[in-house]
């Protein structure tokens, strides 16, 4: 066991686990966070997705080992105080959700999406989710809601910018 | 609490709370009709009967929902029938999920039911209590009944700007006799049902606070992984605990059992405190497992013996039976046959099987996604040998399940390790167990034949169902000289109304030992593909086109021609048609409802892409409209993945597919557009979480059919290579 400090949604978490251990677990398990989602351990469908340092990453495979206590963590805990994160608000728009298992994830690699790609086209919606699985099916009402959100968010910037 | 109070008694309940004013049904479980009566209710314990609608004096209203939502929404369409009635805004009112206790009769979401069972008897619970609190209000005003109406949780008299709320008028509500025949609101009054109400959980589903079995923590629990066999009934022959007994944070390794139905298998489970220390123990395990004759198990074998009980007529359906098909076949000008296989399938649901369970003095707790908390106390009280009142279950959010979470293996497997440790135990399968250990969706091979005319009318149609039974091997019915029942549906009369004079539906029964079950839509999963292809492939060679052929055989049945005329008309089917493209159509009835798709495929090198699945639904009065939708759109996603991605295969025993990587689900890129239409109806309604399912396949092999000559008989099939 060793002692690793990692910052998660802001605040410094200091856990005391293997150094083997996939983020995934440590931001349930130790810190208790579940709003992350354990679905395949592979890394293989995404509803373990956090950003780190703003990019989406698999948390069930990557091992505590290799984030830094400087690196800024993000997990749907994280993306708004009020559930008011413009993709947030999007997919409520749209009731994306069916099981909602996934979605945690689907978010957030929207959100990292969205932050690099104010106006992405289909193909860079299919490109960024790709590594996204929902077995319910949503993905035409997450298409849908991911334009809704850039839209959203482009009236936030300009009516910021007056 | 009163230790005094009875189940026919409102009560006070504490100093604070004040009245509760609860109701429900009798016989709701054994289905001899509703009656509505008055109950006591423990909020959150509840030792009455059938408690669905509380009411305090702050006016909170509180409703139950006995069908657990895995994603099709019943946690809103459910209480949104008890709060039409009873006028309250489902923004309004707070959602529990029931728990499983006799009170509340049947529980279980399956064969998408929940809304066509329960639309009348929700809807009067609500009109009940509603016409209690009217009453209650035109008492203290001294008007008439008819002053008076309710809305939005108050009562208000008519042309008067008085109102009392519901938690003023719970307590004098409460002294009333309950109305044993309360008026409905007529459908054109309807405030909630028929629109697309928001559903209240989404926004726990956007921010990570919805709570899954997954997500269950229980002070002092230990979280488990098992080592099942890798050849599902393998038996364990040794192993080294002492290996992973050591190991960090692991604190018990025990040889255990997996219950299912037809068989209770080895396994050995290691128990940590945490779910990583229980993952890296396990691999410490070096396991031996001694071979059984399961390991004979293979999918090959399997589909051959399917192939053999093919050629045997099968044992007929007799409801089916039309005509002599034996003779008209030997009077046919043209007789075609063909057979059609389904592959075995996997859930898959995102949440992996869970299941927190304690089991102390002679008592059980249970936190998981289930989809029937009612059956699954019945089991567990059987396999624990205790009394079922001692039988608790806490119903979280079930993250997928597509009819897996109704099998409780992974339940019992909990209870069998919380009993011997005693303290509370998270097992979690990985998705290996979940893609490996079954059970699955049986493979079935579909044998049809069918006789024209000279002017390519149907003259005989057979439709021979070859494969594994869910009846005989789960419920052990033994079908030694009949058909299964089940496996008909899809393609028995109601469901498959097409006016042939000659008809016969058969089932030859080949028995496996690998774990099956139902599977979205069930059998008609498998009988739809070689139904529809089948007629498709008539059509053909009737030289008629497939939808007129369809329409012509269906023209004694209303709504099916209703439903194709639509689907032609938002296709632009005739247009479509005209500009030479593959256009590929089915329609199928199942759990009460009519879906059909057409679908679009254009050549792409040696395969096929698809463009677009259009897509009409008539599934009785209409709900929530986007909830359909959504539904629909769900069904054709996953309908699309058994047919063009992976099957399950088990060779030797073991399953050859183990992760996501090898059994493969559609991702957001692999999507064509989906337009779906939802009939306006006033029939009574039918399921939504399952018909859209059977008709993907059909209609896309339909559709290849067209764009490449060539007829795809076996699913699943690769589309870039046809």
């Amino acid at each position: 066991m060793s002692k690793y400090s990692i910052k998660l949604n802001g605040k410094k978490h200091l856990v005391d686990v293997d150094s083997d251990t996939p983020l995934l677990w440590v931001i349930r398990d130790e810190i208790g966070m579940t709003g992350t989602k354990f679905g395949c351990g592979m890394g293989l469908c995404g509803a373990c997705t956090v950003l780190l340092n703003g990019n989406p990453i698999r948390s069930c495979s990557t091992p505590i080992s290799s984030i830094k206590p400087e690196d800024k963590l993000i997990s749907i805990e994280g993306l708004s105080a009020n559930t008011n994160h413009p993709v947030q608000l999007a997919w409520i728009k749209e009731q994306v959700p069916q099981c909602g298992y996934c979605q945690s994830g689907q978010i957030l690699a929207v959100a990292s999406l969205l932050d690099s790609n104010p106006n992405p086209t289909d193909q860079d919606i299919d490109t960024a989710l790709s590594g996204n699985i929902c077995r319910c099916g949503t993905y035409q009402d997450m298409r849908k809601a991911i334009h809704e959100a850039a839209k959203m968010m482009k009236t936030t910037s300009k009516s910021k910018s007056k | 609490m009163s230790s005094k109070t009875t189940r026919r008694d409102f009560i006070k309940i504490g100093a604070q709370t004040a009245a509760f004013l609860a109701i429900g049904f009798e016989n709701l479980a054994n289905g001899t009709g509703v009656k509505v009566k008055k109950m006591a209710h423990e909020p959150h314990i509840g030792v009455e009967i059938n408690p669905y609608v509380l009411i305090n004096e702050s006016g909170k209203v509180t409703l139950f929902n006995a069908r657990p939502d895995m994603g099709q929404g019943t946690s809103q369409s459910i209480p949104m029938l008890i709060a039409e009635e009873l006028e309250v805004r489902l923004d309004q009112v707070e959602i529990v999920t029931s728990d499983g206790s006799a009170k509340f009769g049947s529980q279980l979401s399956g064969g998408s039911s929940s809304i066509s069972t329960r639309y009348i008897p929700m809807r009067t619970v609500g009109a009940a209590v509603k016409e209690m609190l009217i009453q209650a209000a035109a008492q203290q005003w001294h008007v008439p009944v008819s002053a008076c109406y309710a809305k939005e949780g108050r009562v208000y008299q008519k042309n008067k700007n008085i109102s009392l709320g519901y938690g003023e008028l719970v307590a004098s509500a409460a002294k009333l006799p309950v109305p044993s025949n309360p008026t409905l609101k007529n459908p054109a009054d309807f405030t909630q049902i028929g629109k697309s109400i928001p559903r209240p959980e989404i926004p726990s589903k956007v921010n990570g606070t919805a709570k899954f079995g997954m997500d269950v923590v229980i002070p002092g629990m230990l979280y488990a992984s098992i080592a099942h066999a890798p050849s599902i009934h393998a038996k364990v022959k040794s192993y080294q605990g002492e290996k992973a007994i050591a190991s960090p944070g692991v604190k018990f390794v025990l040889k255990t059992e997996r219950k299912m139905p037809h068989a209770s298998t080895e396994a050995v489970a290691v128990l940590a405190d945490s779910y990583w220390a229980a993952l890296k123990g396990k691999r410490l395990l070096n396991i031996e497992w001694e071979s059984t004759e399961a390991d004979s198990m293979n999918t090959d074998k399997y589909f051959n013996q399917l192939k053999e009980a093919g050629k045997n007529p099968g044992y007929e359906y007799k409801e089916s039976l039309t005509g002599d098909v034996n003779k008209a076949f030997s009077q046919a000008t043209q007789v075609i046959e063909a057979a059609y296989q389904t592959p075995f399938l996997a859930h898959a649901p995102m949440e992996p099987e869970n299941a927190t369970v304690y089991v102390q003095d002679g008592k059980v707790e249970v936190w998981a996604p289930v989809q029937g908390p009612d059956s699954l106390v019945t089991e567990l009280a059987a396999y624990l040998g205790i009394k079922k009142e001692n039988v608790k279950i806490n119903v979280t959010f079930l993250g997928g399940a597509f009819g897996r979470k109704a099998y409780y293996d992974y339940v019992l497997e909990a209870a069998h390790l919380s009993k011997q440790i005693n303290a509370p135990v998270k097992v979690i399968w990985t998705r290996e167990d979940d893609t490996q250990q079954g059970p699955f969706r049986p493979g079935m091979l579909s044998v049809m034949k069918g006789a024209l005319d000279v002017q390519g009318k149907v003259q005989a149609f057979e439709h021979k169902m070859n494969g594994a039974s869910i009846l005989n091997q789960v419920f052990q019915v033994p079908l030694d000289n009949a058909p299964d029942p089940w496996a008909e549906e899809g393609i028995n009369l109601p469901d498959s109304p097409y006016s042939f004079p000659n008809r016969r539906n058969s089932f030859s029964l080949v028995k496996t030992k690998i774990p099956i079950l139902w599977w979205r839509s069930v059998y008609a999963s498998n009988n739809l593909f070689g139904q529809e292809s089948f007629i498709d492939e008539l059509a053909h060679q009737a030289k008629k086109d497939p939808l007129a052929f369809r329409l012509e055989l269906l023209s004694g049945s209303p709504r099916f021609v209703a439903v194709l005329k639509k689907l032609a008309e938002l296709s632009n089917y005739q247009q479509l048609k005209a500009q030479g493209k593959a256009v590929g159509i089915a329609i199928a009835r199942s759990f009460s409802s009519i879906c059909a798709h057409a679908i679009v495929v254009e050549k792409q090198g040696n395969g096929i892409s698809i463009k677009k699945v259009y897509s009409v639904i008539d599934c009785g009065v209409p709900i929530n409209p986007r909830n359909i939708k959504a539904q629909v759109q769900s069904n054709i996603t996953m309908g699309l993945t058994a047919a063009i991605k992976n099957e399950i295969t088990v060779v030797n025993g073991q399953t050859q597919q183990s992760n996501f990587h090898d059994y493969a689900v559609l991702r957001q890129g692999e999507i064509p557009e989906i337009e779906v239409f939802v009939m306006p109806s006033t029939e009574a309604p039918g399921g939504v979480g399952e018909p859209g399912l059977p008709p993907v396949a059909p209609a896309l092999c339909n559709a290849v059919f067209l764009a490449t000559g060539k007829r795809v008989r076996t699913l699943p099939f690769d589309i870039s290579n046809v």
